[in-house]
This record gives structure tokens, sequence and C-alpha cells, in this order.
């Protein structure tokens, strides 16, 4: 049975209808990623106990027990802790390590009966935007192997594009979710900030930092949103709020809703093919129904300064911990038995750390340290509730805003890996959805000349989600992209 | 401009050793970078409250009950060296 293409939805009817088990889908999944991964290098470790889990799953089935997501197979980024399963955050610093416990994203997909397929590649420490600056490799993209898939859930986002999982978590700091998403194909969901628990997630940005899904429909995002959203007793920052059911009202009728179209987004310098999408996109939510009005967010334009400092500010304190003392790498020390205790803390981090997550380090340790700590740090967070202000703004004129998710269509292995600062420039139009709050997502649109996807950014206000996944179902209905596969797979 | 002298202080503020290739590259890229976010200074923030963080922030209290964590020495475990649940490290000095 082919399965590659299907939507998650569609392959829990087959289960439901008792047409495939768990583990004939577990194994046809596994088995593609047995003969394509090597090529695209999207899975860190594929999960040994995949298959023992989805026996019990078919059980579970067998004795009438329900589960949102029974028997389904899920890929989970290589950032989110699952118990005696390695994690290893793409670092050589986290190698080898066996968390005790699993993150709460993970426990709530096993408590619906998803199965853990295996743990997918990123840049190290989620820092990247091209899935170049993994210890375990690069990630290819499946539609050209010679372009990268994007960063820092590419592993995440090219295994759900080369149909090696229906679907995956990935995690979104500035873009990690939704800019992948759009350079491999695929839907990519950033939920609000709060709605999600970091609980046993590896810390980047703790202000920022939030897990979503990775899939090929919209309604597929819409289900693991539900699943995984929710107060939880282990992260304060949680939300108490009520979770909707979006997969299950989710219409593309936009009849009544208006559209915004950011003024400084439309003026921004875009790639042809991404400037003729993106009006697609405009389109397509016009002939369903709703009313495009213009809204402005003046300070975006400051989006990368504001999210890097802030972002590398969080990052600089969040990996601290890495010490060599009580988990991960440690350097040797057989042939200098005794030397100060900073020495030995720089020689760990020094070799454990890429240079990526040492550059960012440093520019938050910068931005916080005496006499640059107002320069940096506190103006960051100050126009960072600006431009928050202009987002409270923009939502009372529309219900959902319409933008590129990049200015360009993906790019080559190596054609930016060596500017540090033209890569951060690649999150200019995702970083604002963090550091507002707000939730975001990717939608498919369609290719551009040389047949590498884009997609558009959709964004609402916090806790509004709902009217972003109506408009995303829209998008895909008209882009009518979904089952689509790169040659060869 | 971001000296190599400053680099090496900021490396050693963040306890991180760097290879020479870093020493090198990483003057002129932070020079670039944190040039290029200079450009914040352009908004008038004054009596601007900093934004740390979009949560709603309910505080949530309850009672601080103790419990069983049994899991001590499979947590040291997971370190480079261990005894027992206890985690040992080379001897330093300083």
């Amino acid at each position: 049975m082919e399965l590659k293409n299907k939507s998650l939805f569609e392959i829990k009817d087959l289960i439901d209808g008792g047409s495939v088990s768990s583990v004939e889908v577990t194994k046809y999944f596994l088995d593609r990623i047995e003969k394509f991964d090597s090529d695209l290098n999207s899975f860190i470790q594929v999960n040994p106990k995949a298959l023992d889990e989805a026996k019990a799953a078919d059980d579970k089935i067998k004795s009438g027990q329900k589960g949102r997501l029974l028997g389904l197979p899920v890929g989970i980024k290589d950032l989110l802790c699952t118990k005696d399963l390695q994690t290893t955050a793409a670092s050589k610093m986290l190698e080898g390590f066996i968390p005790p416990y699993s993150a709460t994203v993970v426990e709530r997909l096993k408590q619906e009966g998803a199965i853990v397929l295996g743990k997918l590649n990123l840049d190290e420490f989620a820092m990247g935007s091209s899935n170049e600056n993994s210890y375990f490799g690069s990630v290819k993209n499946p539609w050209n192997l010679e372009f990268v898939p994007g960063g820092s859930s590419g592993g995440s986002a090219a295994a759900v594009a080369a149909g090696l999982a229906p679907v995956t978590i990935g995690t979104d700091t500035g873009g990690s979710i939704r800019q992948p998403a759009s350079f491999c194909g695929v839907v990519g969901v950033k939920p609000t900030y709060g709605r999600v628990s970091r609980y046993g997630i590896v810390a980047f940005a703790s202000s920022l930092d939030q897990a979503g899904p990775l899939s090929r429909t919209v309604k597929d995002g819409a289900l693991i949103s539900e699943v995984i959203s929710g107060f939880d007793q282990w992260d304060s920052t949680t939300s108490e709020r009520e979770v909707p059911q979006w997969s299950a009202s989710i219409s593309g009728d936009l009849k009544g809703k208006k559209v915004g179209i950011v003024k400084e987004y439309m003026e921004a310098k875009l790639h042809k093919d991404v400037e003729a999408q993106l009006k697609r996109a405009i389109d397509s939510l016009k002939e369903a129904g709703a009313e495009i009005v213009e809204v402005s967010l003046p300070l975006s334009r400051m989006a990368i300064p504001v999210y890097y400092m802030v972002a590398t500010s969080e990052a600089s304190s969040n990996l601290a911990r890495y010490d060599g003392v009580r988990y991960g790498y440690r350097a040797s020390f057989e042939d200098r038995p005794a030397e100060s205790v900073e020495e030995f803390y720089c020689r760990t981090r020094g070799e454990g750390f890429g240079s990526e997550v040492k550059r960012r380090i440093m520019l938050g340790t910068y931005a916080l340290s005496s006499g640059y700590y107002d320069a940096y740090y506190k103006k960051a967070g100050q126009i960072r509730r600006l431009l928050a202000e202009e987002f409270n703004e923009a939502f009372k004129k529309a219900d959902v805003l319409i933008g590129p998710v990049t200015a360009t269509p993906p790019f080559k292995l190596g054609d930016r890996i060596s500017d540090p600062l033209e890569m951060y420039l690649n999150d200019i139009f995702t970083t604002s959805a963090n550091l507002a709050g707000i939730p975001g997502m990717s939608v498919p649109m369609g290719f551009s000349e040389q047949g590498l996807p884009i997609g558009v950014q959709l964004m609402s206000a916090a806790y509004s989600e709902q009217v972003m996944f109506d408009a995303g179902q829209a998008v895909e209905e008209r882009a009518n992209i979904s089952t689509r596969l790169p040659d060869g797979y | 401009m971001i000296s190599k002298e400053q680099i090496l202080k900021i490396a050693q503020l963040a306890r991180l050793s760097l290879t020479e290739e870093e020493e090198a590259q990483f003057s002129p890229q932070f020079s670039a970078i944190l040039g290029y976010f200079e450009q914040m200074s352009e908004v008038d923030t004054s009596s601007v409250e900093p934004l740390i963080t979009p949560t709603e922030m309910e505080f949530h209290w309850r009672e601080d009950q103790s419990q069983n964590w049994e899991m001590g020495e499979k947590v040291a475990g997971q370190a480079p060296d261990h005894s027992g649940n206890l985690f040992k490290v080379p001897p330093v000095v300083g």
C-alpha cells in the first residue's frame, strides 16, 4: 500500500478501518528511511524499539482502545528528550546522552498512541538556518540534493517532504519550523508562545522557543498542535487556557475574515519567484472570501538585531550548564592531571561546541556584559515591546496576516555558511512572531523556476490560532500540491 | 571594531577555548554583526519597559511536597565519570 504521500488523517482512517496495521505502517516508513536517508541524512537515529511500540499499539487497537494518534508514527527533532533514547541536539557536547525522562511534547504524543519513529537531524542546539551546523553532517533538500533543507529543523522538514515520516516535531526559536517547512514544501506550525510545554526540550532561548509540527497538510498540523498544547505543571510559562479542537473546526471558507498584508513586507526586496507565489496566495485568500486590508509593522525592520540580541543573550545563559561535570562531553585530562577549574571548563566547552554555537554564546555574553547591557540586551527588549504593540495594533485591523517566509527560494549548500550575518538575515520575516509570542505557520504555495518549494507565512494574534489554520486551509486547497513528492521518492 | 583581544576576553568570560581559525574569524565577523545591530540605536525607547517574555505569566502556587526520586544513579551514570550517585571530576588547582 502506498502511504508515502498520504496525510496523517488518511493513514489514521486506514488503521481505524483495519486495512493496515500500525506495524505495517511503521515498517513501511522504516524501510523508506533505510532506502533514502543515506542521501538525505535527515535522521540522526531511528528508534530501535519502533516496531515493538507499533506491536503494542496494534494490541491496543484490537482490544478497542482509542487514541487520537493510536498506531501513527511520528519523527522527533533530536532537541526533544526521549526517555532511554539518545538525544544529542546535533552536538558533540551531547553525543551519547540518554535522557532519564521524555519531553512533555513526546509524552503527550505517546499518550495518544503515537509511535516514535526516530530522532531527526538539526543545526547544533537549533542554531542555524540551513542545517549545515550539525555535528552529524548536513541534511540535504529532497527536491534537489545540492540545496539546503533550511534550518534548524531541517531533518524534520526533509523527512516529511521525502515521505519518510507522515509528520514530525520541530522547534522554532526564530523560524526554525517555518523556514525549513517552506524550503521543503511542507506545512510547519509555530504555536503561540505558552501553548506548548518546553519541559524536556534542550533550551536555546527560553522566551522564544516553541515546539510544533511539520506535516503534509494543514489539518494534520492542527491535530498535532492540539495534542501537544496545554498547561504543563513542569513549565510555568504554559497557559491554562483551554485548547480548542482546531482540526475538527477547520474550514477554508474565509467569508467575513480580514487578511492583513504587511506593507513593509511587500516593500522588501523579494526574489521574483517568492513574490509571485505570495501574490498567488493573496489571491487564494480573496477567492476564499477574505477581505484584504493593509497593515503596517514599521519596527519589523529591526527584527534581526532585536532577535539575535535576545536569542544569543538567553543562549549564553542556557548553555552555561554544559560544564563537563554532570553529563555531556568532557575534554580529556589524561596527560594533564592538574589544572585550573577555568581551564577545565574552557577546554571542555571549546571542544564540545561547534563554531556557530560558540559565536552565539559569545555574542550573548558580550550583549550582557558590563558596559554593553543597556545598548544591546536592554535596548533589544525595549524594541521588542514596541514591536509586540505594533502587532496588537495590526490585529485590530486584520484577523490574520500574510507575508513571505523568506526573501529567496532555498539556496545551495555552502553558499551562505561562511558569512554568519548573511545567514542571520534569512530570518528577517520569521523572527518577529517569536519576539511577539504570536503563532505563525508556513504553507506550501508553489515552486521556484528551479523547481524548489516556496511557502507563504500566516500569523494570527496570540491564542487565536483557528483563523490561521483556516487561512492555511484556504491556501492549501488552491495550491493543491500537498500530495506531491520530489522525483525519485 | 571588535579586536582580537576583545574576542579573547569575551571567550574567557564565556568559558570557551577557541581554535586558531575561530580566533582569526570572530573579530571581523563580530565587527560586522554588531555593526549591523547598531541600527537599534535609531529607535527612541525612552521610558519603554523591556519585554522579557511574551508569556501571560499566570502564577501557579502549589504545596511544596517532598517526593521520592530514585533516578540518582541513572542520572549520575550520564556523567563523563561517576561513582555510585556521585560525579567524579579530575583534580583541579585554583
